[in-house]
């Protein structure tokens, strides 16, 4: 496979090659090799597990420099729902916005925005459209992932909309180009707690091109734009989003709006697995739409947030609950035809042993006679997160069983007695008779 | 390779009576395997739904039984045996709606009825026997 990108990467200098992060990927993505971790590109699904254990800080997202900005004449803020959960309360949505145009940006566009005009075009969407039940948001570029690599049965489940963030890109530019702005002068940002969005923006799934031009962390705005928060004594107002918008900050924040469906709204990665597996196996027959969202709590828990995710989930609670009604916003835009994915959701196999079953199967075969002969221990000390990874490495050619310690110390003893054996025999012409 | 000299694969799971802890993990494991074996996804979808209701039967209808399923590059055969009570009258059991699950199963979600006709819809060929007080087998073809 090429050489494929995505956001979540390893400094190699802080890694100690500990076992932390390969037991938490959900899809088994990262291996030890010599003494520091490696992540296997077209597993990874950008979930940030990894960034949030590791003790040592080694792992990052790549995200872009507050600095492209400058590249544009004029760059436009999409501060995702979530950033507005980062500050305390005394700082309003309206001081952040101005906080935001204070750092250089020209103009803030709100994603709660444009997660109102999903909603919207979800809700006729699947009024409109007999669709495969339950169906699932297309919100979390994680869990897309997570269902393109473990669950592509469900590929036809997700809901072909387009996330918050490219409908508010979308719009963003759009505006900025009826007014009269030069196309390449603009240049639209968004402010993100989320590393998959930074992959969803270079390689972009449901759609040809993204139309975000660069995806900033809020962690690494965070301590400059409060200091410019600070300052501001009395911020104008500028904020058009709802209640219903900021709420897709946490879990259950996107379904409470969906209307007339049974919903069921789960989040952290691991959750997200099981309910995703229980939907595969027809299990979950009462749901007709499922919000998964990858990180605990919701985009709050996102990894490239600073705040405590939980006291950032009372404040978007608060802020949900303040203000619900601004819906004439809503009507100025379009409908949601335009929101609609226009290229297929296409399975990321990795998973699977070989292309061909047969072969497939005869690895399969072998792999289960290697996992009889390991320990069972799971320690990870092979770099693999547990023994039957580590069969399963074997049988793919990219690991032996000496990896193992408690094998490799079998071959040690059996070499140990076989030389203590070889020591004990004497060349004839020395050897002394028994008596 | 030829398909046809290759050795089937057999997976096999006894599934206890009543226990709602465990129900699920067979049909699960089933699936995760065919997924690891490069199956097609349409057919590891029909299999998964297939042998989880045959699962939940097991567990709620019948005193424990055996799913097997038998892996072959193009094909997957599952069967379903249990030791009883047995099904007195196939033709109205294979009907949708029909069910004597008691109130308490209904309460946990199961005993819409569906669970027999939905696993002759996923399987292209689906067969089933039994007997009063002998116990229930139904075989099923997936490819
Ligand atoms: N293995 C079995 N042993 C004995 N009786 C069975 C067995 N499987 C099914 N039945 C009988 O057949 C009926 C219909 O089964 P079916 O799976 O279609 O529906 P259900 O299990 O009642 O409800 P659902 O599957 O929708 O939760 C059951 O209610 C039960 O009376
Ligand atoms: S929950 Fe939100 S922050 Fe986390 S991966 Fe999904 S979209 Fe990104
Ligand atoms: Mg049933």
């Amino acid at each position: 496979m090429d050489s494929y990108f995505h956001s979540v990467t390893l400094d190699e200098e802080l890694c100690r090659g500990c076992t932390n992060c390969i037991k938490h990927c959900p899809t088994e993505a990262i291996r030890v090799r010599d003494g520091k971790a490696k992540i296997i590109d077209e597993r990874c699904i950008d979930c940030g597990e990894c960034i949030r254990i590791c003790p040592y800080h080694a792992k990052l997202a790549i995200t872009d420099p507050l600095e492209k900005i400058k590249g544009y004449e004029y760059p436009i803020a999409l501060p995702a729902p979530s950033l507005y959960s980062q500050f305390g309360t005394k700082f309003t949505v309206n001081h952040i916005i101005a906080g935001l145009l204070e750092l250089g940006f020209y103009k803030v566009w709100e994603v709660a925005l444009g997660a109102e005009l999903v909603t919207r075009a979800v809700n006729d969407f699947l009024s409109n459209k007999d669709f495969p039940r339950p169906v699932i948001s297309s919100a979390c570029p994680a869990v897309v992932k997570l269902i393109q690599v473990k669950f592509p049965e469900l590929i036809n489940n997700i809901v072909p909309i387009k996330s918050p963030m490219e409908t508010a890109a979308k719009i963003a530019k759009e505006e900025m180009s009826k007014a009269g702005y030069p196309s390449e002068k603009v240049g639209v940002f968004f402010i993100s707690p989320c590393a998959a969005k930074v992959t969803g923006v270079k390689n972009p799934v449901g759609m040809k091109n993204s139309a975000v031009d660069g995806v900033i962390g809020i962690s690494e705005i965070y301590g400059l734009l409060l200091s410019k928060i600070k300052d501001i004594k009395k911020a104008p107002d500028l904020q058009k989003s709802s209640g219903a918008g900021v709420g897709w900050a946490i879990s259950g924040g996107e379904s409470r709006f969906i209307s007339g469906l049974r919903y069921l709204a789960v989040d952290g990665v691991e959750n997200v697995t099981k309910v995703l597996e229980e939907v595969v196996m027809g299990k979950l027959k009462e749901v007709d739409f499922i919000e998964a969202l990858s990180c605990v709590g919701g985009c709050v828990g996102g990894p490239l947030t600073v705040e405590n995710p939980f006291m950032a989930k009372a404040r978007i609670d608060w802020l949900a609950r303040n203000k619900v009604d601004k819906q004439q916003e809503l009507a100025k835009h379009p409908d949601w035809q335009e929101l609609m994915f226009t290229e297929k959701i296409k399975p990321i196999e990795v998973l699977k042993l070989d292309d061909n079953i047969a072969i497939a199967m005869q690895k399969m075969e072998n792999l289960e006679v290697i996992e009889k002969f390991l320990p069972g221990l799971d320690c990870g000390s092979c770099g693999a997160p547990t023994c039957r990874a580590l069969a399963e490495d074997i049988v793919r050619g990219q690991a032996d069983e000496v990896d193992c310690i408690f094998k490799l110390r079998e071959k040690v003893t059996e070499m140990a007695e076989g030389m203590l054996e070889i020591s004990q025999k004497m060349p004839p012409s020395i050897r002394k008779k028994d008596k | 390779m030829r398909d046809n000299i290759v050795k089937p694969m057999v997976m096999s799971y006894f599934v206890e009576k009543g226990n709602f802890t465990c129900a699920g993990e067979a049909s699960s494991k089933i699936k995760n395997k065919l997924m690891k074996l490069g199956f097609p996804s349409s057919l590891i979808r029909r299999v998964a739904i297939a042998t989880y209701e045959a699962e939940m039967n097991l567990v709620i209808h019948s005193w424990g039984g055996v799913i097997k399923a038998e892996i072959k590059p193009d094909v997957v055969c599952i069967s379903i045996t249990d030791t009883g009570p047995g099904i007195p009258n196939i033709d109205k059991a294979m009907q949708e709606g029909y069910s004597t699950a008691p109130e308490s199963i209904r309460e946990m979600g199961f005993g819409a009825g569906m669970g027999l006709p939905n696993m002759r819809n996923c399987a292209d060929t689906f067969n089933i026997e039994s007997q009063k007080g002998k116990g229930t087998t139904i075989k099923m073809i997936i490819r």
